[in-house]
């Protein structure tokens, strides 16, 4: 496997040296407050793991309740101060603590930051061939200030005293969560959440002014725009959604603790952004106030809405990449591929609307949302077909990569499709905040991020670490993740299209949903079997950076500018300063075959005897 | 092993639609027929959405299986088809989605219309009550009998806790609010779904085509007791609408106090 191009070949030794002019570093800063681009993205990543691990557990307790409801949790029940009061039942107040941390850890802390902290900072520099990031300095921030978020997380488990974290859900709706009387979640805990969520904003920001000016100012000579690979087209993209969406979720974070002072320090002053006249709640005063609730909803769903996006889009671009390679083709219609990434990210923009259909939005307003969202499902077809192109007719590879990838392709169009009754208002007034949305929106972020997350790991892991990760492993982890996925939430449609609502503690509680029992069992046993699932990757990971083959520069036989340096690449990651003479995709292509190849490097200059593809 | 790798993904699609097609008899479909006439043009919809969708799910999956068992069959070593692409494709699936996505939500301007523009609600429909929401129950107020529902109460008002009822055969409006935080007002069997949105009153009508009692519950998260909203929405003929609320005002009135308190009980 670890063949070396020719233009590789005389400086194949090369891997040892790749520090030379570099001063030796302490452990501390080369490991720990490192401003190596690839040390960060890899601090990024198996941080997010563990965080993944911890949504997953979150995410098993909210399924043992509705599987068992009100029984006493096994093990887990009496291992927790938590749960000691209740003698390991799970408690309404517990529950709702439960799906709201379980949406906030995987959003903020695993597929956010795995995606555009973890691989966008190890492949941006090494795909567009520089040897850093434009500001280490604030890259290395930038995943410093996850721990702080994470500490606010963690905290606001146990402000309360540990009966009640935040419980408002992850989109937050006022007043529940602006008045404090609300709930038990609605005092301290949940403005610790909202501290978290600030951070976690000033974290990604960092990042993505990083990213932009870095994709903007720093590429190899001859790597054009049109010569990028779509993971970095992805990332850019992601970038601007995240510089501009951001700030409007900040800003309504900081209207929402306005609202809620008297939470953190004792005063009566407060603003009233969100809070409107006369609400009695809990028997308390009746507010004084002119605010308007619904204003949080749109404001946050001008951010939450992109954000989904920037929950995808640097998944579908490492999946173009990785498909290409693995089915040995160019990525089908790569221009198509930017153009709908584009067009996605722009529609992004202004369909934030759909989530409020039921609110009672003007209705003019939600024929035009309707209509966009629409919209947006057309580029994510092109880009479904495109991928189905690319792999039409390829030498296919049956890797743990590709399975993932091809599983990537499969989940996306369901939840593509599922968006498309929830963008119709009238379909959406049934399903809206029923387990539908619920089976859609893992789908797309389970089903198409995360699978897409698994193959890039092993794609990418040879060169972190120079070794490579097992594949027979990873290919039953994805066979046990992919049966435990689709047996957990395709049944969720069903359980939305039978009227079940989301974010019950006990639905039996209502005639029409107690025959929905049996099948909640089976989904949470199916939850559990793909949990426990996730041990193998993460025993393939930790075991393969130890003890995996090890592996030369380009073990896919992949064109991207990241294989010309060494597995790993040092400090300032390349041995050669690469020169880009073509795009990432030209496997199979005649210059390849003129030198024997089914591949052939971005370095590699135009082969003599061959016409030019002038495809681009 | 490729083309076990292969057939999995054929596979799974055909047990997908298998489980979609035995659901209804398993009971994992809607919890009734649409009970109002609303109810019946959103299943319409739905089903119609569900027909292209269907299709497109199972050719873009079996296609996509397709492409794998193709690449599984390849002779080994036989080179990869080298094609960046091509333009008339491009534009056929660019164009042929781009109509049916514009065909679905021109089909859904209507229905949407019918159910939310407060002008195009219907012109004989009579407001029967006021419903506000409350952590965690309905509470219900109709006006004294022979007058007209005001956003204000009234004396003579007359008052009930999770429980509504409508007559059937008509449209009804009811005035939808909360009294602290956002709760939303779903009748699963009606097809009707509201938020309740404080500050606001929001009017909301249906029709219920038959005699009944439908389930009443709260689709937004509104605290820890949401999943306990349960209320029932009691569909009658209009004249034992009128004895109920009879009966309910005598209720009221030998009691002797403003019924709210009484009315609403404990919480
Ligand atoms: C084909 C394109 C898509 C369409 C038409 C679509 C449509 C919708 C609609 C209308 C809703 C609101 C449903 C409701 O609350 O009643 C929704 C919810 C959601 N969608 Fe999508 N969607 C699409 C793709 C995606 C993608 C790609 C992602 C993520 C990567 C995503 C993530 C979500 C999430 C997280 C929610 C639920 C948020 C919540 O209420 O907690 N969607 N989608
Ligand atoms: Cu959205
Ligand atoms: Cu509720």
């Amino acid at each position: 496997m670890a063949t070396v191009s020719p233009a590789l070949d005389a400086h194949g030794h090369a891997d040892d040296h790749s520090h030379g002019g570099h001063h030796e570093q302490s452990f501390i800063s080369k490991y720990v407050f490192s401003l190596d681009h690839k040390i960060i993205g890899i601090q990024f990543l198996i941080t997010t793991l563990i965080m993944l691990m911890v949504g997953g557990a979150l995410a098993l307790a909210v399924r043992w309740q509705l599987a068992f409801p009100w029984e006493n949790m096994p093990v887990v029940g009496q291992l927790f101060g938590l749960f000691r009061t209740e003698g390991g039942q799970i408690s309404p107040e517990f529950y709702t603590m439960l799906f709201t941390m379980h949406a906030s850890v995987m959003i903020f802390l695993v597929i956010i930051p795995i995606l555009a902290g973890a691989f966008g900072n190890f492949l941006i520099p090494l795909q567009i061939g520089t040897d850093d990031m434009a500001f280490p300095a604030l890259n290395m921030m930038s995943y410093w200030f996850m721990w702080p978020a994470i500490a606010c997380f963690a905290c606001s488990f146990f402000v309360a005293g540990g009966t009640a974290g935040p419980g408002n859900g992850w989109t937050s709706y006022p007043l529940l969560s602006d008045l404090p009387q609300a709930a038990p979640s609605s005092g301290s805990p949940q403005t610790f959440w909202l501290i978290g969520l600030t951070l976690v904003g000033v974290s990604s920001m960092m990042g993505s002014v990083n990213y932009l000016t870095t994709i903007i100012n720093m590429r190899a000579p001859g790597m054009t725009l049109f010569r990028m690979p779509l993971t970095i087209w992805s990332m850019f993209i992601t970038a601007i959604l995240q510089a501009f969406a951001l700030p409007v979720l900040t800003a309504a974070g900081f209207m929402l603790v306005f609202d809620r002072l008297g939470t953190i320090f004792p005063t009566d002053i407060h603003s009233v952004f969100f809070i409107p006249a006369n609400i009695i709640v809990n028997n308390a005063a009746p507010t004084v106030g002119g605010g308007q609730p619904l204003l949080w909803q749109h404001l946050f769903w001008f951010y939450s809405h992109p954000a989904v996006y920037i929950m995808l889009l640097p998944a579908m671009g490492m999946v173009s990449d990785m498909l290409a390679c693995m089915s040995r083709k160019p990525v089908f219609g790569y221009k198509p591929m930017v153009y709908s990434m584009a067009a996605i990210a722009g529609l992004g923009f202004i369909v934030w609307g759909h989530h409020m259909f039921t609110s009672g939005m003007n209705p003019a307003l939600g024929m035009t949302f309707m209509t966009s969202t629409m919209m947006i499902a057309l580029p994510s077809a092109i880009k479904v077909f495109n991928w189905i192109g690319t792999i039409w007719g390829g030498d296919l590879k049956f890797n743990g990569v590709m399975l993932n990838c091809s599983g990537f392709v499969a989940m996306f169009i369901v939840g593509g499709l599922s968006g498309i009754f929830m963008a119709a208002v009238p379909v959406d007034i049934y399903f809206h905040d029923t387990y539908f949305i619920v089976a859609h929106f893992h789908y797309v972020l389970f089903g198409s991020t995360l699978f897409g997350v698994f193959a890039a790991i092993q794609f990418w892991f040879p060169k972190m670490f120079g070794r490579e990760m097992n594949d027979t492993v990873q290919r039953w982890h994805f066979a046990l993740s992919f049966i435990g996925f689709n047996c957990t939430f395709f049944p969720m449609h069903l359980l939305g299209i039978a009227g079940m609502p989301r974010r019950y503690a006990d639905p039996y509680l209502h005639g029409y949903l107690e025959h929905l029992l049996p099948m909640n069992r089976f989904i949470t046993i199916s939850a559990i079997l793909m949990g426990f699932a996730q041990f193998l990757l993460l025993g393939n990971f930790f075991y393969s950076m130890f003890r995996g083959k090890k592996v030369g520069r380009n073990p896919w036989n992949a064109n991207g500018l990241e294989w010309t340096a060494p597995s790993p690449p040092g400090h300032g990651n390349f041995d050669i300063a690469p020169v880009v003479y073509r795009g990432p995709y030209e496997y199979s292509s005649p210059e390849a075959e003129a030198i024997g190849q089914d591949f052939i490097l971005q370095t590699v200059p135009h082969v003599k005897g061959v016409a030019k593809i002038t495809h681009h | 092993m490729k083309k076990f790798w292969a057939l999995f993904f054929f596979f799974w699609p055909t047990v997908a639609i298998i489980s979609c097609v035995i659901a209804p008899s398993r009971g994992w479909w809607f919890p009734s027929p649409p009970m109002s006439r609303t109810g019946v043009q959103i299943d319409g919809l739905f089903y119609l959405i569900l027909i292209i969708v269907t299709i497109t799910f199972v050719a873009t999956q079996y296609v996509l299986a397709y492409a794998l068992w193709k690449g599984a069959t390849k002779e080994s070593g036989s080179k990869a088809l080298f094609s960046h692409g091509s333009h008339k494709l491009e534009i056929i699936w660019t164009i042929v989605p781009s109509f049916i996505l514009v065909f679905i939500s021109l089909s859904q301007l209507d229905v949407l219309a019918e159910i939310r523009v407060i002008s195009k609600f219907p012109e004989k429909a009579t407001k029967v009550a006021e419903v506000t929401a409350r952590q965690f129950e309905w509470r219900i107020r109709y006006p004294k009998p022979g007058t007209e529902l005001t956003t204000v109460e009234n004396p003579g008002d007359l008052y009930y806790v999770n429980e509504l009822h409508v007559p059937t055969g008509k449209p009804v409006i009811i005035n939808l609010r909360t009294q602290d935080v956002q709760h939303a007002f779903f009748s699963p069997q009606l097809r009707v779904k509201q938020d309740a949105v404080p500050g606001l009153v929001i009017p909301i009508w249906f029709d219920v085509r038959e005699v009944g009692n439908y389930d009443l519950v709260c689709a937004e998260l509104c605290g820890w007791g949401h999943y306990k909203m349960k209320a029932r929405i009691v569909a009658q003929s209009q004249s034992s609408v009128d004895k109920y609320l009879k009966q309910l005002e005598a209720d009221q009135n030998a009691d002797g106090t403003k019924s709210e308190a009484a009315a609403s009980g404990d919480e």
